[in-house]
């Protein structure tokens, strides 16, 4: 099958998570991944970004398939579950929100910034070095670092699940997919 | 000469992600993803390889044999 210019977007998402290490600004790109699916299903009522232009998908993809790092066994039966996808995208909501809400505490000036990336909304990383002070709020780079918690999370929870089980099980429960799938439905239901 | 039976693959719609993993691996283009919503196979062009079930990662298509 011929390679188009989309399939090669799993560089752009190595290239997003190492750009984290070095300036935790750049974290604000990651609203393009955030938005860009949101858009095109609302507007065309497809999963036009899951089925094409995903460069995380892709990688897992990639390193699960070419690269052979998957048993490749189905997922378990639960994770296929409308409560299980509902509920996690339920939780990812609140957690979101919860960052949101970090960042106007910093924005308002009643916290301080936290120079750190939280892995799986717990385990504090500290992240110090790639955060160079800026011409913005401290509230601008505290969002940065929540958004990349976000993302760090979601990738290090793809990578589990695409070792464990099939190497994009993680597209069974993304927050992503789930909503845009979810937007697509409501718009489909419609017509 | 022996009957080969016709084998086509079946998705089960209501655990459809709709992720579109099968579409790109199908050799034949003979499953496409329908409004976003759920994974469609075209018996017409599908020959029952089952490339797209083995890519599937919610493990919803299944291979069946067909009459005819
Ligand atoms: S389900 Fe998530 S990871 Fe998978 S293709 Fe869609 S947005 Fe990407
Ligand atoms: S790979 Fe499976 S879950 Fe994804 S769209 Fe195809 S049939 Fe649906
Ligand atoms: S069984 Fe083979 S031909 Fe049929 S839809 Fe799947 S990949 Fe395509």
């Amino acid at each position: 099958m011929k390679k188009r210019w989309y399939d090669y977007l799993w560089i752009a998402e190595l290239i997003y998570m190492a750009l984290g290490f070095f300036n935790i600004l750049f974290a604000w790109l990651g609203m393009l991944f955030f938005c860009i699916p949101l858009i095109i299903s609302l507007i065309w009522g497809t999963k036009g970004y899951c089925n094409r232009y995903c460069g995380r998908g892709q990688l897992f993809g990639l390193l699960g398939g070419r690269f052979g790092l998957s048993r490749k066994k189905d997922i378990p039966k639960w994770m296929k579950t409308k409560w299980f996808r509902y509920g996690f995208l339920i939780f990812f909501f609140l957690m979101f929100f919860l960052m949101l809400w970090n960042t106007y505490l910093v924005f308002a000036g009643v916290q301080d910034l936290g120079q750190a990336v939280t892995l799986l909304w717990t385990f504090k990383l500290p992240w110090h070095w790639a955060y160079h002070g800026t011409l913005f709020h401290p509230g601008v780079a505290q969002f940065a670092f929540g958004f990349y918690s976000v993302m760090l999370t979601s990738t290090i929870l793809g990578l589990i699940t695409m070792i464990l089980f099939k190497p994009r099980s993680w597209c069974v429960c993304c927050p992503m997919g789930t909503m845009t799938q979810l937007i697509c439905k409501a718009k489909s239901g419609k017509q | 000469m022996g009957i080969r039976k016709k084998r086509r693959a079946a998705v089960n719609g209501d655990i459809c992600v709709a992720c579109g993993c099968c579409v790109k691996v199908c050799p034949l283009s003979a499953i496409q993803i329908r409004h976003g919503v759920r994974a469609d196979v075209d018996p017409e062009r599908c020959v029952g390889c089952g490339k797209c079930a083995k890519e599937c990662p919610a493990s919803v298509i299944e291979i069946q044999e067909v009459q005819g």
